[in-house]
């Protein structure tokens, strides 16, 4: 029983670890051994991944999603802690309401916004920057709010009303005692939101897409792939070497910050 | 009910009445000014990028707006026009296919692979790893991994023709571009499957061990004992995949070619509902048109999730509460 688990687990490993290996290894192939039936490059060809700035900008493309990515991750944890402690740690009349108001922003598909925050970007004159990807997330984020809000519960009123009898203010308790218990969650919450930035497609194609000066990796990599379409034929090894280029600073942070993730996953998942 | 109402009386003891009631007032007062401070971004996010466009999208659906003259009231006539859109149905078909197929089958997929987790005796962290690690990697970056290893002369059908199995075309034809997509879907299982995890952890073991008493074998054990206990996260895992699963896009959009000149590609299959939106609305610059096609989706998924909803209440098993 334990042998045909376990080799059922290999399985599954081995599956989940196979495109990742069709894709590394085809980076680093010739044109013609991409196209070939080889599986292992010989020679290994590293220059694909300088020709990919050859296509399209892919530092400056990184960087935008680097500011993308970096400061909207500020904007929500600098806006969505606070409104988390009012719903998780104050008492207040209509704070139910207030947090079910929380959930039903969630429920709203971003389709229905898109088209009118484009209008009002166009007035606010942000089309052309990155202002329409960072701003809004200083405004607080109804996910972070409801995933912080599940953390903050946890812990015990006890400690709030403590200082609270001490004479603090909800600003020094705010800071004092729940952000330092809070940390493992407001990490996770930073984090989220630099991966979801850095992945993101949608908001920066509808608003940071036409121009070239505001393209993100994501939309970059995007014309990569119907620039190579169009002009090029087919050219896999240098389209995987964007993408491994994409996909690796991703991997990096996950294998270093791999507990966040999972026990802030378990957080949103389990405690609704 | 406040918090402040008995905490720091301390002080204002021996004070006459009247005073201890203001001086309560203004704590009060205060009290209220704090919450307002601390909810302000919010308010203002909520007010500004949600119910502003909310509503503004439901009256540009009654309108003919090209962003260049100011709105033109039309009526019903954009939802009238849906219904004699060809493309909008290709995607809302497209779009149930992926809602109906890939979100139950990625559910059953997550649950298979989180048992899996479950009785592996030893190096489950390795292998809870492997196994979430392709849902870190961005949505771009995995579609065009999969038209790669899923192209006609790639990988995949190279072992397929190894196999003497057929080899489908995958994106490259229309009857096979959304099961690619599906496979797509299962191999980015892991944030589900984590999810999955922590809940059949939490199964009590006495529940187990009593089935383990009545004599029930392997399956009676799963079936009676373990999918009620986590149809909470079934439920939850439904609801979002469906959420998620109608407002299907990037995934649809790279597959089709990354190009705006081949957007649906091959043959409109992968012509998903979000995809047509975003044509109509931001190549085309319909904004009415895309806004009536926005609320109708709300709609759509508002009405799938109230019947999940509704259902849930036969097959659902909470043992505390929801909230």
């Amino acid at each position: 029983m334990a042998a045909a688990n376990h080799s059922v687990a290999i399985a599954l490993a081995l599956l989940f670890l196979m495109p990742f290996a069709f894709v590394f290894l085809t980076a680093l192939m010739s044109r013609q051994q991409a196209l070939s039936t080889r599986y292992w490059p010989h020679p290994f060809v590293w220059s694909n991944f300088l020709h990919v700035s050859d296509i399209i900008p892919i530092l400056h493309d990184g960087w935008n999603s680097t500011v993308y990515a970096a400061l909207s991750s500020l904007g929500v944890v600098v806006s969505s802690v606070p409104v988390a402690y009012a719903l998780a740690r104050m008492r207040w009349r209509g704070r139910n309401i207030v947090f079910l108001l929380v959930l039903a922003t969630l429920m709203l598909p971003d389709q229905v916004t898109s088209v009118p925050l484009y209008v009002i970007f166009v007035r606010f004159h942000w089309i052309g920057t990155l202002k329409p990807l960072i701003v809004p997330n200083f405004l607080g984020d109804a996910f972070s709010i409801f995933l912080l809000r599940q953390f903050f519960m946890t812990i015990p009123e006890e400690l709030a009303d403590a200082a609270r009898v001490d004479g603090a203010g909800e600003f020094r308790i705010l800071t004092r005692v729940i952000i330092p218990l809070a940390k493992p969650a407001i990490a996770a919450v930073a984090l989220f939101q630099f991966l979801f930035a850095w992945n993101d497609f949608f908001y920066p194609l509808l608003y940071a897409g036409n121009n070239p000066k505001t393209v993100t990796l994501a939309v970059g990599l995007s014309q990569l792939l119907g620039n190579v379409n169009v002009h090029y034929g087919v050219l896999w090894n240098v389209l995987m070497a964007g993408s491994v280029l994409f996909m690796a600073p991703v991997l990096v942070i996950f294998f270093f910050a791999q507990r966040v993730f999972i026990e802030g996953v378990t957080l949103t998942g389990i405690k609704g | 009910m406040l918090a402040e109402a008995g905490a720091s009386d301390g002080p204002s003891r021996g004070r006459p009445v009247a005073s201890r009631r203001a001086s309560r007032r203004r704590r009060q007062l205060r009290h209220y000014g704090v919450v307002a401070l601390f909810l302000s971004p919010w308010i203002i996010g909520l007010l500004v990028f949600t119910l502003y466009p909310t509503f503004a999208s439901l009256y540009f659906s009654f309108t003919h707006y090209d962003l260049l003259s100011a709105p033109q009231w039309v009526g019903f006539s954009n939802y009238r026009f849906m219904l004699t859109d060809p493309n909008f149905w290709q995607s809302l078909r497209n779009t149930l296919w992926m809602v109906v197929f890939a979100t139950p089958l990625q559910v059953a997929f997550a649950i298979g692979c989180a048992v899996v987790l479950t009785r592996v005796k030893r190096g489950v962290g390795i292998y809870r790893t492997i196994f979430f690690v392709p849902t870190m990697v961005p949505a771009v970056a995995a579609t065009l991994g999969f038209v790669f290893i899923l192209n006609p002369s790639g990988p995949i059908d190279r072992v397929l023709s190894l196999l003497r199995v057929p080899q489908p075309l995958w994106f490259q034809q229309p009857a096979w571009s959304k099961p690619g997509l599906l496979l797509l879907g299962l191999w980015g299982v892991g944030t589900t499957m984590i999810i999955f995890l922590a809940a059949l952890l939490d199964v009590p073991k006495e529940l187990y061990e009593a089935a383990d008493i009545e004599g029930a074998g392997p399956w009676q054990r799963f079936r009676n004992v373990t999918l009620p206990m986590i149809s909470p996260v079934i439920f939850f895992s439904l609801v979002i995949g469906v959420i998620y699963g109608f407002q299907y896009f990037t995934e649809g959009y790279i597959a089709s070619g990354g190009d705006p000149s081949t957007l649906g590609s091959p043959q409109g299959s992968l012509l998903f509902y979000s995809i047509w939106l975003y044509q109509q609305g931001f190549q085309y610059f319909h904004m009415g048109y895309a806004s009536a096609m926005a609320w109708v989706l709300f709609i759509i998924i508002m009405a799938t999730t109230l019947v999940l909803v509704r259902s849930s209440r036969r097959w659902v098993h909470y043992q505390g509460g929801f909230l």
